[in-house]
C-alpha cells in the first residue's frame, strides 16, 4: 500500500496519457479532479492487487461519453462517489475497492474521485491501455459482466442497468448516456478480490507513474525523452518525422482516420501511415504492418516527448511513434477476438510489436 | 502610407511604409506610460514626412502579456460560472496564487448552461444570481467575468444571466466567455477572467495611443494586432484586450518573412533578454501543439512555436566572455551596458566592440581584449547553431532569417549555409504588425440533423467568411488558412461535428474609411 501525493499524481496522468496509445481524453482535466481530491482530503491509498483481500468487493468506477464535452460539463468528485453508492444499495454489498477501467487517459483517475469517501484505489485496471467501449476489458475474456452497472450524471438521474451481455451493457449504456448530454459516470463490473487478482492488469497506474517520471527526468537531464519511453517499457521506435496530412471522418459514431508521415532523421525517404479510431490502432510503414491493436501505438512529439492525442495529431507536427506490448491476456484468441485489427474493422492480423525490435537489432 | 509599431518591454519600433516599401523606421526605448516610447520613436520614423498622408497606423504591443506575467496594474474581478452546482473544479482553480490574489479571489457558480447541442443545461437561477450580484456590489466589484457550460455553441445563458446582473448592478463591466475563446470551458474562462481583469488597464493604454498619435497629428485609424496575425480596431481591442497577449511573435515572424521575401524557412529573432527561434510556413508561423499559458494561467490560444534562449542585447557576459547569460539587463540597457555608459558588460558591448553593431559609445569598449570579445561571440553562435539545428524540420539545409534588435550580433552561424539578415531587420516586429491581416473565425459544434459534413463545412465557412468581412477584410482576398473537423467521438453516428473554420483576408480600403468615421 501507498499514499498518492500530488507529484505522484502528475507523473502519473503524464504516463496515462502515454499509455492512451493517443485515446482516452485530455487529462488534463481528470488530473485536477484527482488534484482536488488530494487537497481537500489527503493523499489516495493505492494498494498493490496481491493486497486486496480474497474477499474484497471491487468495482470499476470510470466516466462514459465524449471527452469533448467533458472539457465543458467538467467532472465532479460527488458523482462518482454516488456512482458506487448507487451500485452498493442495488446490490445491498459494500463495495471495499475502486480500480480504474483504463489506465489511458483520464478514466485512469477518476477512480480517484472516489477516495474522498474513503475508498482505496486498486494499482490495477481492465485494459492496461484505452479502448473505446465499455466491454473491451479483461474481465470480459474470462466471463465477467459489465452488470449491474449504475449509471449517474450532474443532475442526479440514476440508471441501474441489468443486461445478458456485454455488448448490450456497451449499447444501451451509450444510449442513455446521450440522452444524458453525452457524459456520465458509471460503477460497473462488480468482482471479488480473487477475480481481480485473477483478471484486471497489475500496475497499471504504477506504470503510468513510472513512464511520466522517466518522461519528467530524461527532459531535466537533457536525454531524449522519446527514448527514455521506449526504453522505459520494452517498447520499440517504430518511425520518426513530420505528419503531412491528417483524414477524420464518423464512422460508427467513432473519430476515424489516418495520419500520413514523411521520415527524418534514420527515417528519411521513408514513410508511415497511422490508422486510427479515437485509439491508434495500427502503424504501416513503407507498405509494411509494423503494429497493431492491441499492442499500444503512440505519437508522441519529437521534441519534447509529450504524448500527442489523435484528436489533435495536426499538419506539420513532428512525432516519434512508438510501439509497446499490450498485457499478455490480450493476446489469447479471445482477446484479440475483442481487441485486434478486426475487430476494428482493419484487414490485417495482429503483429507483436516486439518483432519490430528483433528485426531493427538484426539490421 | 501606413504606421506600423511595435511596443516591446526593451524597446518601441516604429516603422513607416508606402505600400510594400519601407521608407524609413526608428528604435526608441519603451516607457513606462508606453507613451514616451512611442512618440520618440515615431517621431524618428517620420521626420520630414507628411503625415497627413498616413491612412493606417497599427500597433502591436507586448504590454498586456507583460501585465499579466508581472501580475501588475490588473483590476479585481469576480467570477460568475453557469453550470450544474457545486463544482470541484471551481473558477481560476489552476490559476498561480499570486495571481488569483491579486484578482481578489471572488468566484461564485450559479444553475445554467447549455448541453453541447444547445439544448439547456440547466435552467438559469435568476434569484440565485441575483444574489450573487448583490454579494458583489457589497464586495465593491465592478468587473465581471462570466462563463457558461457550451456557451461557444449557443451564448443565450451568457447573454440572459448578463441582463439579470445589470438588473442589480446597471454599471457592471463584463466580460462573456461566448465572445473570447472556444470550447474547453476552464480555458475559456481563465481567457474571459484575464480579459475583464486587463480592461482598464486597455482603456488606459489605448486612449494613451489615440492622444500621442493624435498629438503627432495623425488621424488615421489605429489598429491593433492580434495572436493569430490579424488586427483589430481600437473599439474592440478595448472590449477585448486580451487578443493581443501573443501577438509578439507573430508579428515578429510574419515580418521577417515580409522583409526577406522567404516564405519557409527558420527566424531567429534576437532581442532584449532572449532569442526566440520559430519556423515559417507559406509565410505564417508555426503553431505550437501546447496549450498557451499564460503567466502560468492556462488558455487555449494558439501561438507560435517558439524556441526561448537567454541571449540577447542585453544578457550579461561574464568570466572574460566564457559565461554568456542566462541573466539580463532587460530593459535597464540604456543605463547599464558599457557603451551607454554603464558598468555592466553586455552582449550589446561585445556587438560594438567586433564592429558588428554601431550604437552608444565604441570607446568605452576598446579596452576589451579581443579574446573576451571572440569567446562571447562563440558561445552565442554555437548555442544559436545548435538550437537551429534542432528546431528544423528535416536535414536539408533551410534559410535562416536573423530579425530584431540584437540580430547584429548574428554574422555567422555554425551549420548553416543560407543566413539572411534582411534590410531593416532590427524592426522586423512592427513590419509584421503593419502587414496583419483581418481575420475570421468559427469555432463550434454543429448537429449534423441529416445534412453531410460537407454541408456543415461549407456553412461554417460562410459563417467564418461572414465574420471577416464584419471585421473589416476585402471580400477578395479572404482564404481558409485552418479548417479542421472532428466528429465527437462515443456519440451514435453522425450526431455532431466539433468544426473550426479560421479565415483571413487583407484589409479593405473601405474599412479605413469607416473604422475612421468611427473614430
Amino acid at each position: 500500500m501507498r499514499y498518492i501525493d500530488e507529484a505522484a499524481l502528475s507523473d502519473i496522468t503524464v504516463g496515462s496519457t502515454i499509455l492512451g496509445s493517443g485515446g482516452g481524453g485530455d487529462p488534463y482535466v481528470g488530473k485536477l479532479l484527482a488534484r482536488e481530491v488530494i487537497r481537500k482530503h489527503g493523499p489516495v491509498t493505492l494498494v498493490d492487487l496481491d493486497e486486496v483481500p480474497d474477499d474484497a468487493v471491487v468495482a470499476f468506477v470510470a466516466g462514459i461519453g465524449a471527452p469533448g464535452v467533458l472539457v465543458e460539463k467538467l467532472p465532479r468528485e460527488q458523482d462518482s462517489v454516488l456512482a458506487l453508492r448507487e451500485l452498493e444499495r442495488h446490490l445491498g454489498v459494500t463495495i471495499t475497492h475502486a480500480a480504474p477501467a483504463e489506465a489511458g487517459g483520464l478514466n485512469a483517475v477518476v477512480p480517484f474521485a472516489v477516495a474522498s469517501a474513503k475508498v482505496p484505489v486498486v494499482d490495477a485496471d481492465g485494459m492496461g491501455r484505452a479502448f473505446p467501449a465499455t466491454e473491451m476489458v479483461t474481465p470480459t475474456l474470462h466471463g465477467a459482466l459489465a452488470t449491474p452497472m449504475a449509471l449517474v450524471d450532474e443532475h442526479g438521474n440514476v440508471v441501474i442497468l441489468k443486461t445478458p451481455t456485454n455488448e448490450w451493457a456497451e449499447r444501451i449504456a451509450r444510449a442513455v448516456t446521450v440522452a444524458s448530454g453525452c457524459h456520465m459516470v458509471c460503477a460497473a463490473y462488480v468482482m471479488t478480490g480473487v477475480q481481480a487478482k485473477a483478471w484486471l492488469v497489475r500496475g497499471a497506474l504504477s506504470l503510468a507513474e513510472k513512464l511520466g517520471k522517466e518522461l519528467r527526468t530524461a527532459r531535466a537531464e537533457h536525454r531524449s525523452p522519446v527514448d527514455a519511453i521506449v526504453e522505459a517499457q520494452n517498447g520499440v521506435l517504430l518511425f520518426e518525422g513530420k505528419v503531412t496530412a491528417v483524414e477524420r471522418r464518423t464512422d460508427g459514431g467513432w473519430t476515424v482516420g489516418e495520419a500520413q508521415l514523411e521520415g527524418s532523421g534514420s527515417f528519411t525517404d521513408r514513410e508511415m501511415l497511422l490508422h486510427f479510431q479515437n485509439e491508434n490502432l495500427a502503424a504501416i510503414r513503407d507498405g509494411e504492418v509494423v503494429a497493431t491493436t492491441p499492442d499500444l501505438i503512440m505519437a508522441l512529439s519529437a521534441e519534447s516527448g509529450e504524448p500527442i492525442p489523435a484528436e489533435e495529431m495536426r499538419y506539420g507536427y513532428r512525432v516519434a511513434i512508438i510501439g509497446m506490448p499490450c498485457d499478455e491476456q490480450w493476446r489469447t484468441e479471445a482477446g484479440l477476438k475483442l481487441s485486434g485489427p478486426r475487430r476494428f474493422g482493419y484487414d490485417m492480423d495482429f503483429k507483436p510489436v516486439e518483432g519490430e525490435k528483433a528485426a531493427a537489432c538484426a539490421q | 502610407m501606413k504606421l506600423g509599431i511595435d511596443v516591446g518591454g526593451t524597446n518601441t519600433d516604429a516603422v513607416l511604409l508606402d505600400g510594400r516599401t519601407v521608407i524609413s523606421s526608428a528604435k526608441s526605448p519603451t516607457t513606462a506610460d508606453v507613451i514616451g516610447g512611442i512618440l520618440a520613436s515615431v517621431q524618428l520614423a517620420t521626420e520630414g514626412q507628411d503625415l497627413s498622408k498616413v491612412d493606417a497606423v497599427l500597433i502591436g504591443t507586448t504590454h498586456f502579456i507583460n501585465a499579466i506575467t508581472q501580475v501588475r496594474e490588473l483590476t479585481p474581478v469576480a467570477v460568475i460560472r453557469l453550470t450544474t452546482p457545486p463544482q470541484t473544479l471551481i473558477p481560476m482553480v489552476d490559476w498561480p496564487g499570486q495571481t488569483r490574489e491579486a484578482l481578489g479571489n471572488h468566484t461564485f457558480v450559479c444553475h445554467g448552461g447549455s448541453q453541447f447541442d444547445g439544448s439547456p443545461l440547466n435552467p438559469l437561477d435568476e434569484s440565485g444570481l441575483k444574489e450573487i450580484a448583490a454579494r458583489i456590489g457589497e464586495l465593491g466589484v465592478e468587473h465581471i467575468a462570466l462563463s457558461s457550460v457550451f456557451s461557444p455553441v449557443t451564448p443565450e445563458s451568457e447573454e440572459q444571466a448578463a441582463a439579470v446582473i445589470r438588473e442589480v448592478l446597471p454599471h457592471a463591466d463584463i466580460s462573456s466567455s461566448a465572445d473570447i475563446g472556444r470550447i474547453g470551458l476552464l480555458e475559456r474562462e481563465n481567457a474571459t477572467i484575464l480579459n475583464a481583469c486587463l480592461r482598464p488597464l486597455a482603456k488606459d493604454v489605448i486612449d494613451g495611443f489615440e492622444r500621442v498619435l493624435s498629438s503627432l497629428g495623425i488621424s488615421a485609424p489605429i489598429f491593433l494586432s492580434q495572436n493569430d496575425g490579424t488586427m483589430m480596431g481600437l473599439a474592440f481591442a478595448r472590449q477585448f484586450p486580451i487578443f493581443t497577449i501573443a501577438s509578439g511573435p507573430t508579428n515578429s515572424m510574419r515580418g521577417a518573412a515580409f522583409l526577406s521575401g522567404i516564405e519557409d524557412g527558420l527566424v531567429i529573432d534576437v532581442g532584449g533578454t532572449t532569442s526566440d527561434i520559430g519556423m515559417l510556413h507559406n509565410g505564417f508561423p508555426r503553431e505550437s501543439t501546447i496549450a498557451l499559458s499564460l503567466g502560468g494561467v492556462r488558455s487555449n490560444f494558439r501561438m507560435p512555436d517558439v524556441l526561448s534562449l537567454a541571449i540577447g542585447g542585453g544578457t550579461l557576459v561574464e568570466d572574460d566572455g566564457r559565461r554568456v547569460g542566462p541573466t539580463s539587463v532587460g530593459y535597464r540597457l540604456g543605463s547599464e551596458a558599457l557603451v551607454f555608459g554603464g558598468r555592466t558588460l553586455t552582449l550589446t558591448d561585445i556587438a560594438v566592440a567586433a564592429g558588428v553593431a554601431d550604437i552608444g559609445d565604441a570607446s568605452a569598449v576598446a579596452h576589451l581584449p579581443k579574446s573576451t570579445v571572440q569567446s562571447a561571440l562563440n558561445n552565442v553562435r554555437e548555442r544559436l547553431g545548435a538550437a537551429v539545428d534542432r528546431a528544423k524540420l528535416s536535414a536539408s539545409d533551410s534559410p535562416v532569417i536573423v530579425v530584431g534588435g540584437g540580430s547584429a550580433l548574428l554574422d555567422e552561424l555554425p551549420g548553416v549555409s543560407r543566413l539572411i539578415r534582411p534590410d531593416r531587420a532590427e524592426v522586423a516586429n512592427a513590419v509584421g504588425a503593419a502587414f496583419a491581416q483581418v481575420g475570421g473565425e468559427v469555432d463550434r459544434i454543429f448537429t449534423l440533423n441529416g445534412r453531410t459534413r460537407e454541408q456543415v463545412l461549407e456553412e461554417a465557412y460562410g459563417q467564418a467568411f461572414r465574420r471577416a468581412v464584419e471585421a473589416g477584410a476585402d471580400r477578395d482576398t479572404i482564404r481558409a488558412v485552418d479548417t479542421e473537423d472532428v466528429p465527437l467521438s462515443h456519440l451514435p453516428d453522425g450526431q455532431a461535428l466539433r468544426v473550426r473554420v479560421k479565415v483571413v483576408g487583407e484589409m479593405a480600403q473601405r474599412s479605413l474609411q469607416q473604422e475612421g468615421a468611427l473614430r
